[in-house]
């Protein structure tokens, strides 16, 4: 393995030795919120013409999955090892700022992609959504988690305690992730808030997600793509830079 | 070409918000060259840089001014060749909980893209008294154990340059003789090392050159055998139940009952022991030593000599 690849096997040998708690405990929570919101709004909601409520959550909780711990994975990493200052033997090594950008979003990507997966076989038995377009599906899985993983990175870096992090998880990542469309279709809301819902990157990596599923979608999933892919390239140019210049772990 | 080679290498962090004014100066134009093949010691009291000008060579840190390099590449400008030759072992006892001994001797080899080490990591495990414990998690180990694993973890890409930071706080003797041995062991074979240490027996022991900081600017760089010369040859040593008179309390060293005082002659050494019954003292356990690099490091410190070389 060369010097980036250790880091990356190293970044996926952390979250798989503690995958009860990184893979089991988010795909049980996806569990309940299919069995709560399944349950209840199977009968009262009506999203697509030809898709049932269970079944168009299916996809919607799978990228909430992907995106949340692909977030985790880096950010998490990222300020325990700083805290614990064992990111001390990555800062001695000679690894360039592009090997840790990729070994630490790579690692975020399939992080979120294992716990999608995971998410997909368990609540696939509730409703069976189709697949009608899947290498949307994948596309949007890859692109979402390595957004949220580079997004993860920068919040890294940026935190120096863990109650820091606490706020970027519980006060961006949580609502962005809730308000993006995963238990509805925006087009259910009122005028206001589905102006607010596009001004949210998060809606279009999960409509464009579930256009890969069903077919249908809110908006294109072109425009989608087109959207997602300027935030990753954005998010992406910023923790680069980040890496390059040190922020917060080269003083 | 020298092993390292500082460089008016200057420091100064910004100023908190609690302060005003130009910030704190760690490092003030600090400028020497440690060849290879030697054992350097860098001493000073805590505060004086040390660790800051560790950090900049690390490419820890940042310096002000100034510029490191390692057997030529700079520290900033072609890290990836200048840290390829260094081997750090840090000063605080830091270890990552996920892996055990082998694995985190594995990935850091990995970092530097070293392939098939078993060898070497069998080697270091050994060396270091650690063969026991490849397959323990690094939660289980004990300080020393963490310690001797993060020397090990310093030298799995076999650096030439070796740099211990402070390796032997808080170190029972069984792992310093260890360590010593092998870290001497690979002096011997060519490698250049770079200590920093607060026991001054150890440098004196260990280093065939030494530099002192203090507050940031260097006050001492010679041989230790220079630095041995250049201090007070000699020292009066005795125990005292009572306080000393002031005339001489001011020029000693004093460690509970035990008063060490520095001597050039034998007048001096008269002129003390005359004050000291003239006070109707009793000096027991009299004895007169030689210097050693402890004397000098203090008076070095309280600048009564400068030693450069």
């Amino acid at each position: 393995m060369t010097g980036w690849q250790t880091l990356f096997y190293k970044e996926v040998l952390r979250f798989w030795k503690v995958g009860f708690q990184t893979v089991g405990a988010p795909i049980l929570t996806a569990v309940m919120y299919m069995l709560i919101f399944g349950h209840v709004l199977q009968d009262h909601v009506k999203v697509y013409d030809t898709v049932g409520y269970t079944a168009f959550l299916v996809p919607g909780l799978v990228m909430m999955s992907v995106l949340q711990n692909a977030f985790a994975n880096s950010s998490s990493s990222l300020i325990q090892s700083k805290i614990m200052g064992s990111l001390v033997f990555v800062l001695l090594s000679p690894l360039s700022h592009w090997h840790w950008f990729f070994a630490y979003v790579g690692s975020s990507v399939v992080r979120g992609l294992a716990v999608g997966l995971g998410v997909f076989v368990v609540t696939v038995y509730f409703g069976q959504p189709s697949f009608l377009a899947p290498l949307w599906i994948l596309v949007f899985a890859v692109l979402g988690a390595a957004l949220l993983g580079a997004l993860g990175l920068i919040a890294g870096l940026w935190a120096e305690k863990f109650d820091q992090m606490a706020v970027f998880q519980n006060f961006v990542i949580m609502p962005m992730t809730f308000l993006s469309g995963v238990f509805y279709s925006i087009h259910s809301l009122p005028p206001f808030w589905q102006t607010v819902s596009h001004l949210n990157p998060f809606f279009y990596m999960i409509d464009g997600f579930r256009y890969g599923f069903f077919g249908v979608s809110d908006v294109s999933p072109w425009l989608s793509l087109a959207i997602v892919g300027s935030a990753l390239l954005v998010v992406s140019a910023i923790a680069v830079n980040l890496l390059r210049i040190g922020y917060k772990i080269r003083h | 070409m020298p092993a390292i080679s500082f460089q008016s290498v200057s420091k100064i962090y910004p100023s908190t918000r609690s302060q005003t004014g130009p910030g704190v100066r760690a490092l003030d134009n600090v400028s020497f060259d440690i060849q290879q093949g030697e054992f350097f010691g860098l001493l000073g009291p805590n505060g004086a840089g040390k660790t800051s000008l560790i950090s900049i060579l690390a490419g820890l840190s940042r310096a002000s001014s100034g510029r490191v390099l390692v057997h030529g590449s700079d520290v900033v400008t072609d890290y990836a060749s200048a840290r390829r030759k260094l081997g750090i072992v840090p000063q605080e006892l830091v270890f990552d909980p996920f892996f055990t001994v082998r694995e985190a001797l594995r990935i850091q080899s990995g970092y530097f893209g070293v392939k098939n080490n078993d060898g070497w990591i069998d080697e270091l495990l050994l060396s270091l008294g650690l063969a026991d414990k490849a397959d323990a998690n690094m939660r289980q180990l004990s300080g020393g154990m963490k310690r001797r694993v993060l020397v090990a973890q310093a030298l799995v890409h076999k650096p030439q340059v070796i740099v211990l930071d402070e390796p032997t706080a808080g170190v029972d003797v069984e792992l310093r003789q260890t360590l010593w041995q092998f870290v001497a062991k690979l002096n011997k074979q060519g490698s250049t090392v770079l200590l920093t240490t607060h026991y001054l027996e150890e440098a004196e022991a260990l280093c065939n050159r030494i530099a002192m900081l203090k507050q940031g600017r260097m006050v001492a760089l010679a041989t230790t055998s220079e630095l041995l010369k250049a201090a007070s040859s000699n020292v009066l040593r005795f125990k005292i139940d009572s306080e000393l008179p002031k005339a001489i309390a001011d020029k000693a060293r004093i460690t509970g009952r035990i008063v060490q005082l520095p001597a050039h002659n034998a007048n001096e050494i008269e002129h003390y022991l005359s004050a000291i019954r003239e006070a109707g003292l009793v000096a027991e356990d009299v004895e007169i030593r030689k210097a050693d690099l402890e004397d000098v490091f203090l008076e070095v410190m309280a600048e009564k000599i400068g030693v450069t070389a």
